[in-house]
Order: C-alpha cells, then sequence, then structure tokens
C-alpha cells in the first residue's frame, strides 16, 4: 500500500500534523498503537511554563530564546513560532474544537490539587485566570457526585480553604449515577459523562446543583460532563447562577477524549487513513539511507510505502523509545537517541525533582529530521513527544511542542519552508 | 531483569489501569451487568490467580469484539484474557440453545434437504414463539434462511475440474455461511479469482470455531482448530477467506485462546481483499471494471475487520471500481457479535449497542451496505431492512470478468 506521508503515531502531533497534510492533498496514513496521551489530558494545553531557571514566562514567543538552542522551539524560529501560535486555535476550531487563551501569553489555570498552575490555551471545559483570583466574593462551593473516587472533593475544597477562600463541599446523588457503583471500578469519569449525556438526567443535575448553592459566587465541578459535544458544559454554565469551574479527574480525562475524537475526525473526513490499534514493527531503508516502508503487526509482510515518514510516537510514554538496562533505543528506525550515556544520570532518586529521563528523544536536525548513526535520514521528520532537546515535563511544554513541529513538519513536505 | 518479559501469556500484568477500554467497550454502555473490560479482564485476572472463587459469570456478556484491545496503549490482550477465564474458569454447561447457535455446520448439514420448511418454520410467528419460549432464543430476532443448494456442490459440479488449469492456486476456507446460507459469496469469490488467473482448491473444513468459543463449547472449538490446522499444513498455499470473522479465529482465536499454536501458517491466512490487493500492489494481477457500473454504497467495518486492521485493503478496492459512490461509516458495533444477539436475554442490548450505526446507515440512504462479516449482514438487514453484501460480490458484479481474464492471461 503506498500512500504520501506515512506518519508513525495517533497522538496530538500525529493528528495535527495529518490534517495539515491530508488538507492540502497529501494522503495520509496513520498507524496508531493504542489510544494515547490526549486520555490522560488536563483539558489545557501548555506551551511554556517554566524556563530552565525555574522562573515562569509571560511572553512566550520571547522567553524560547532562554531554552537551549537543540530545543524544538529554537528549531521552528520565534518569527514562525509567532505565526504558529497565532494560527492554533483557527487550526482546532476548523476540527470542531473551540480553544480559548492568549496564544502569545500564559494565563492560569486550576489543577486538580486546587492549585493554579501556567497553560496556553484550554478547551471549553476549563476556565483560564489572568491572576490567582479564582472567586470575588472568596466564596467557593465545590460540588462531586456521590461515590466517585477520581475526584478527590474534600481536597479540592481544603486548597481552596488554604488559600483564603470560605469553601463548602457538597455531594449529589442520583440513581443513574449510583447505578454504576455496581461495580465501583468501573465508576470513573467517562462511565459518569455518559450516565449523564440524557437531557432529563443533566436537568436533574443541574437542579440538585441549584438547590444546593447558598451565597456563593463560584461553583467548582469535576470534569465529567460532555464526552461527544460540549452541549452540557454550556448548559450547566448558563443555568447554574455563578461561575462553574471544571477541574480534572483522575484518568480517563474526558475533554481529552473528546478533543481527540473530534481531531481524528477531521483526518478521517479529510480522506485520511487511520490504522488504529496497529503497531510499525520494522522499517526497510533504500540505498541512500532514505525510509522505503514500513511493516506493522496487522498487516505483516504488506509494506507501507511513501515518500515522507513521520515518526510521533510519543517517546518513552508512547513505546517510541525503549529503554534497556543500559542504553535508552529507537526501537523502529533505530535511530540517535538523546540521553546521558550513565544510566546513574537518567533519573533523580527524588521522585518531585527534575527527571532527566522524561526529556529523552530522538535526535534531529534543525529541520526535525531524523538522525540515524550521526547522518540524517532524508524522509524522516521527528515530532512530538518523540522528538529529543526537550523536557516537556519539567517545562509544561508537551502540547506546544507537539503542535508547533507538527505544524512545522507538514509545511517543510508541503515545500513552503 | 523483569521488564518487558511476560509473566503470563496473557500479559495482564503490563494494565496501567487507565480505564481506556472501558471508555470503547459497546457493552458495558448499555448492560450495567457486565462488569467492563478492565475489571473482567486484567483487574478480575489477578484475583481469580488466587482463587477460582472470584470468577464471575457474567463475563458471559462479553460480546468479544476486541474493541478494547484495539484501544488500549499498552497491548493487553484484554477479551483474550475474557474468554480464556472463561474456559478456565466457568461451570455453565453449555445448553441446547447453545449447541444449536454454535453448531453451524451441523445445524447446516441437518437443514439443507428441507431448506423451504426450515425456512418457513423459523420465519414464522409460531416458529419463534416455540424457539423463544422453550430454547431462549429472541422471538424478534429473524434467522438467516439456509440456501437449498450449497457452495460445495455447485463448485464440484461447475467449476472444480478446470481449477488446476491456473498458474498458481489458493485454498478456499469459505466458512458456514458460504456453505448453508450466502452461496453466491463463495461463487463471487471463484469467478473473481480466476479472472485474475488464481485457481482455487478446497480443503476439508470444519466450522471455524468462533461460535463454539462463544457459547463454551472449548472442546468441540479445539477439535475442529486442530483439524483444519492440519487441513492448512496439508494444502501448503495460501488460506484465503472472505468472512471476517472466520479469519480472526483462525488467525488469533486459535492461539490466544485456545493455545494451538498457528505460527507456520499464520501469515499465509488471508481475506480475499487483502490478498487481491497484495497481488495488485506486486503487479501480479489486474483489475478491468465495468464501464456501466454505478452505486452507492456505504461500508460498515465489522469489528473484527478493525481488530485484524485490513479495512484498509478493502477500502482501496471499492475505491477502484469507478461508479462507485462509497461512504465509510463510523466505526461501530453493530451489536450482534455473532450468536449473541440471538440469545433473549442480550436481544435489548444488542439492539442498543447497534442503535448509532443503524440510524448512520438510515440516514446515509445507500443502494445497500457492503460489509465481511455474515453476522452483521443478518443484524443490519433485519434491524435497518437495508441490504448488506459482502465485498467480493461487489467486485464481481462491478468488474468486467472477460476483460480482466483477458488482461491476466500469462
Amino acid at each position: 500500500m503506498r500512500y504520501d506521508v506515512v506518519i508513525i503515531g495517533g497522538g496530538l502531533s500525529a493528528l495535527v500534523c495529518g490534517i495539515r497534510l491530508q488538507r492540502s492533498g497529501k494522503s495520509v496514513l496513520l498507524v496508531s498503537s493504542g489510544q494515547n496521551a490526549m486520555h490522560f489530558s488536563s483539558g489545557s494545553f501548555g506551551f511554556l511554563g517554566r524556563l530552565p531557571d525555574g522562573s515562569v514566562p509571560d511572553g512566550l514567543i520571547d522567553a524560547v530564546q532562554a531554552l537551549p538552542e537543540s530545543h524544538p522551539y529554537r528549531k521552528v524560529g520565534t518569527d514562525r513560532l509567532r505565526e504558529y501560535a497565532g494560527q492554533t486555535i483557527g487550526f482546532f476550531e476548523s476540527a470542531g474544537i473551540l480553544l480559548h487563551g492568549d496564544p502569545l501569553h500564559n494565563s492560569l489555570r486550576l489543577t486538580a490539587s486546587g492549585a493554579t498552575k501556567p497553560a496556553w490555551l484550554a478547551m471549553e471545559d476549563v476556565t483560564l485566570f489572568l491572576s490567582g483570583e479564582v472567586s470575588s466574593s472568596g466564596k467557593v462551593l465545590v460540588v462531586t457526585l456521590k461515590g466517585f473516587t477520581d475526584f478527590n472533593a474534600p481536597f479540592v475544597a481544603s486548597a481552596f480553604s488554604r488559600m483564603g477562600y470560605t469553601c463548602r463541599l457538597e455531594e449529589v446523588e442520583m440513581e443513574e449515577i449510583a447505578s454504576l457503583r455496581k461495580n465501583p471500578t468501573e465508576m470513573r469519569s467517562v462511565n459518569i459523562a455518559r450516565a449523564l449525556e440524557g437531557q432529563h438526567v443533566l436537568d436533574r443535575f443541574i437542579s440538585c446543583v441549584r438547590g444546593k448553592l447558598k451565597d456563593e459566587d463560584t461553583v467548582v465541578l469535576p470534569q465529567v460532563f460532555g464526552l461527544k459535544d460540549t452541549s452540557p458544559l454550556a448548559a450547566i454554565r448558563s443555568r447554574i447562577p455563578a461561575h462553574v469551574h471544571f477541574i480534572g479527574t483522575m484518568i480517563p480525562s474526558v475533554p481529552g477524549i473528546r478533543t481527540q475524537m473530534s481531531l481524528k475526525s477531521a483526518f478521517l473526513s479529510a480522506g485520511g487513513t487511520f490504522l488504529p490499534g496497529d503497531t510499525a514493527v520494522r522499517a526497510g531503508f533504500d540505498g541512500s539511507g532514505s525510509v522505503a516502508a514500513v511493516f506493522t503487526s496487522n498487516l505483516g509482510k504488506t509494506p507501507l510505502e511513501a515518500g515522507e515518514f513521520i515518526l510521533a510516537s510519543g517517546g518513552l510514554w508512547g513505546k517510541g523509545l525503549d529503554a534497556k538496562y543500559d542504553a535508552v533505543i529507537e526501537p523502529l528506525f533505530s535511530l540517535d537517541v538523546d540521553y546521558p550515556g550513565e544510566r546513574k544520570q537518567w533519573y533523580d532518586p527524588d521522585f518531585f525533582a527534575r527527571q532527566s529521563f522524561t526529556g529523552f528523544g530522538v535526535v534531529t536536525d534543525d529541520a526535525f529530521r531524523a538522525v540515524k548513526g550521526g547522518k540524517t535520514v532524508p524522509n524522516l521528520r521527528v515530532i512530538g513527544a518523540e522528538c529529543g532537546g526537550a523536557n516537556p515535563l519539567e517545562e509544561g511544554s508537551g502540547a506546544g511542542i507537539a503542535i508547533m513541529s507538527a505544524f512545522m513538519a507538514a509545511d517543510s513536505i508541503l515545500g513552503s519552508i | 531483569m523483569i521488564h518487558n518479559e511476560h509473566i503470563r501469556s496473557s500479559n495482564f500484568e503490563e494494565c496501567i489501569k487507565c480505564t481506556i477500554c472501558t471508555e470503547f467497550c459497546p457493552v458495558i454502555e448499555v448492560n450495567p451487568l457486565f462488569p467492563g473490560p478492565k475489571q473482567a479482564g486484567p483487574d478480575g485476572e489477578r484475583f481469580r490467580l488466587k482463587n477460582s472463587f472470584f470468577f464471575d459469570e457474567n463475563l458471559k456478556y462479553c460480546m468479544n469484539c476486541k474493541r478494547c484491545e484495539t484501544a488500549c496503549p499498552s497491548g493487553v490482550k484484554i477479551a483474550d484474557i475474557i474468554h480464556s477465564a472463561r474456559m478456565d474458569y466457568g461451570t455453565v454447561i453449555p445448553h441446547l440453545r447453545e449447541r444449536i447457535l454454535a453448531g453451524t455446520d451441523v445445524m447446516g448439514t441437518l437443514a439443507r434437504p428441507f431448506a423451504p420448511i426450515v425456512n418457513a418454520v423459523a420465519g414464522s410467528k409460531a416458529g419463534k414463539t416455540v424457539m423463544d419460549k422453550v430454547l431462549g432464543i429472541d422471538h424478534r430476532r429473524s434467522f438467516p434462511k439456509y440456501a437449498g443448494h450449497g457452495f460445495i456442490g455447485w463448485f464440484k459440479k461447475e467449476k472444480a475440474s478446470i481449477q488446476d488449469s491456473f498458474p498458481s492456486q489458493v485454498a478456499f476456507f469459505h466458512g458456514c455461511s458460504v456453505e448453508y446460507q450466502h452461496p453466491e459469496v463463495g461463487k463471487a469469490f471463484v469467478e473473481v479469482l480466476n479472472a485474475v488467473g488464481v485457481g482455487v482448491r478446497l480443503m476439508d473444513e470444519k466450522c471455524c470455531g468462533v461460535a463454539m468459543i462463544s457459547n463454551a463449547m472449548w472442546p468441540q472449538a479445539r477439535r475442529n482448530a486442530i483439524h483444519n490446522l492440519k487441513e492448512f499444513r496439508k494444502a501448503g498455499l495460501p488460506v484465503v477467506t472472505t468472512s471476517s470473522t472466520c479469519t480472526l479465529t483462525l488467525r488469533d482465536e486459535y492461539p490466544n485462546i485456545l493455545a494451538l499454536r498457528n505460527d507456520d501458517v499464520r501469515e499465509d491466512i488471508v481475506i480475499v481483499e487483502k490478498f487481491l490487493s497484495d497481488m495488485l500492489d506486486e503487479g501480479d494481477i489486474k483489475l478491468v471494471f465495468r464501464p456501466d457500473y454505478k452505486a452507492k454504497v456505504a461500508y460498515h467495518v465489522p469489528c473484527h475487520m478493525e481488530k485484524l486492521g485490513w479495512s484498509i485493503f478493502t477500502r482501496r478496492l471499492l475505491e477502484m471500481v469507478p461508479g462507485l459512490e462509497l461512504t465509510v461509516l463510523d466505526p461501530g458495533c453493530c451489536g450482534i457479535a455473532g450468536t449473541y444477539g440471538f440469545k433473549k436475554e442480550n436481544y435489548q442490548y444488542a439492539q442498543a449497542i447497534g442503535q448509532p450505526l443503524f440510524d448512520e446507515i438510515r440516514a446515509e440512504d445507500p443502494e445497500y451496505v457492503v460489509s465481511e462479516c455474515e453476522t452483521c449482514k443478518w443484524q443490519i438487514e433485519m434491524s435497518t431492512g437495508y441490504k448488506v453484501v459482502n465485498p467480493i460480490v461487489l467486485l464481481y458484479e462491478a468488474l468486467d470478468l472477460d476483460k480482466t481474464r483477458e488482461a491476466n492471461m500469462r
């Protein structure tokens, strides 16, 4: 089977890149080995939440200059970063996803523990703040669903109390949700979101919350609304007479899943081909060192041939890298990986310290082309978390790198760079 | 060093408890009695290994659609764990109903000589009431009709003698439905393969066993599997199929559930759409289509085709047909899952699972639906009234067989 571009990966960077290419007339195939990190999303995207010196930057584009030269953002370059950051909201809107936020500056969002954290753009669930002030009256009502253990409401409430707010905690009990508790391990965000999809169930939930509201001007709810579309969020916001903020639950992430589904639909409706649940296991190179074909576990000996290949396999988390005892390898193409040689330097025994392994990735040239044995592979680009030179977890830059590198890889294949 | 080593062949230890499988399970969405793939699969496995007391008979509600496995980011074989657990710990003995539903080949042989009578009785109100009350087969369910004359008889009479004249050969695993209900699928297969210069051999095949696996008839399933694998080895040819479910069973359920090794023949077992697509890629065959063929169709990817990952081949072949207006339907389960939707206790869930698909088909309003799975066909035809054809039948109708034959003369 032959395509213009074969992308290995099915997460944020793979889908963004695939949509951009397919819409520009390329035939694109995505090989996706199971679902991806979007299912673990906070509901917001980070661009650069923390600089190497620990400070939080305000203007995002200029702050990139403080990053090392090998960083993916430096490869994109500030002019193009500014252009791409400006395009992001429109790009997602064209895929049916409404993002909000200032594309060139950090805002703040509420975390699952009730603290605030820098964020770039956010899905409709997530409220972005310019200051740390969440409620002007100082009174906050936290509402959860009875029996739902993936949202630690008392913990969230105590965090608000520590921040000086008067915080009250209420539980809503509903028959439709209670029936999920027959099977307590499956009482998770997605199942609750499904149960709350029916209009009359949502109506009753809203009136329950209204009944519990006293003099608070702010209501905090878990992110368990709107798996298919965001209409439940709008209904809740318009009918509860207070500012409503949705806070992340334990995985899986309802806003993340909804966003991933929309991106996948946009890719498919542009005419793209998506191989779900398949794994690229082997690659073939031609005499000049270019990738000729990729083979997958499902397709067996049928080669997937293309002129251009993109590796968006998600780093260690996505199995795009494999850690052996004494080496970290890129298993599909045997590309060069950027990591410290000595195992002791891979991690810090202090769990909350900066971890080196969360930044391991493939070595690339200035145009995100992969390096193998010191030589550039002309038709293989590496994007997203698979790309080396950054530490997305430490920097709060995972989504930004995924989107920026996807845009750049697509544009360079399209010849517009 | 234990990482990446499967401690148990089911690899349940690789589950990271992310619950993504649950999100993709069509059963838990409609049936609260099913514990869900994570609990029924890797979570439950941990307990069952300690004590079989933790085995839950509600695992029978799993349809084995494998959508959990397709979604799992950690590659856990969730549905295999569930069905292996049913095999290892289940205590329910299959009753008459299970034996009737799963005995696709035996029932076919018995029903064949009396096809008009059997069809009339199975389709009558009285017949349906009896099956509902006595057997627990839901009275709202339409039975597939038995064909009076089977595929094998036709093949032996009309086609067998010329097969040796072709330069290459394949073994055709036609499955029960081609023999007993849909001989037109087998006929289309033989005509198309012969037209591209490939001869067809039949084997002494038995039912692939998928319905036996679903209905806990483990010894029978193993017997059939051992017999079929022996036939494949004897044939020494590519084993080509027209049913996605037979294909998945022969390739993956034999080793993963029935613990029968098939790695020496597995790669040679392919559905006809992949076989043709690979031949096209190699430049071995040419297809010439009729200029006057026109149809508007919707392609439903069966769950097992999705798990095989091979719908791209069907899509590619359909896209080659010049007069075809093709829509690929959203990936969703039709709800039937073989014999599952026939059972009285599952009927309402089967229909609820399939509802989004039925709605989408009605909205598309195609001339007919294309699908590789015979039980999807029965379910969609009964639930929507739209006709469903196997893609090889569409290709047979769209190809100019004479010109294709000429183009493939060697």
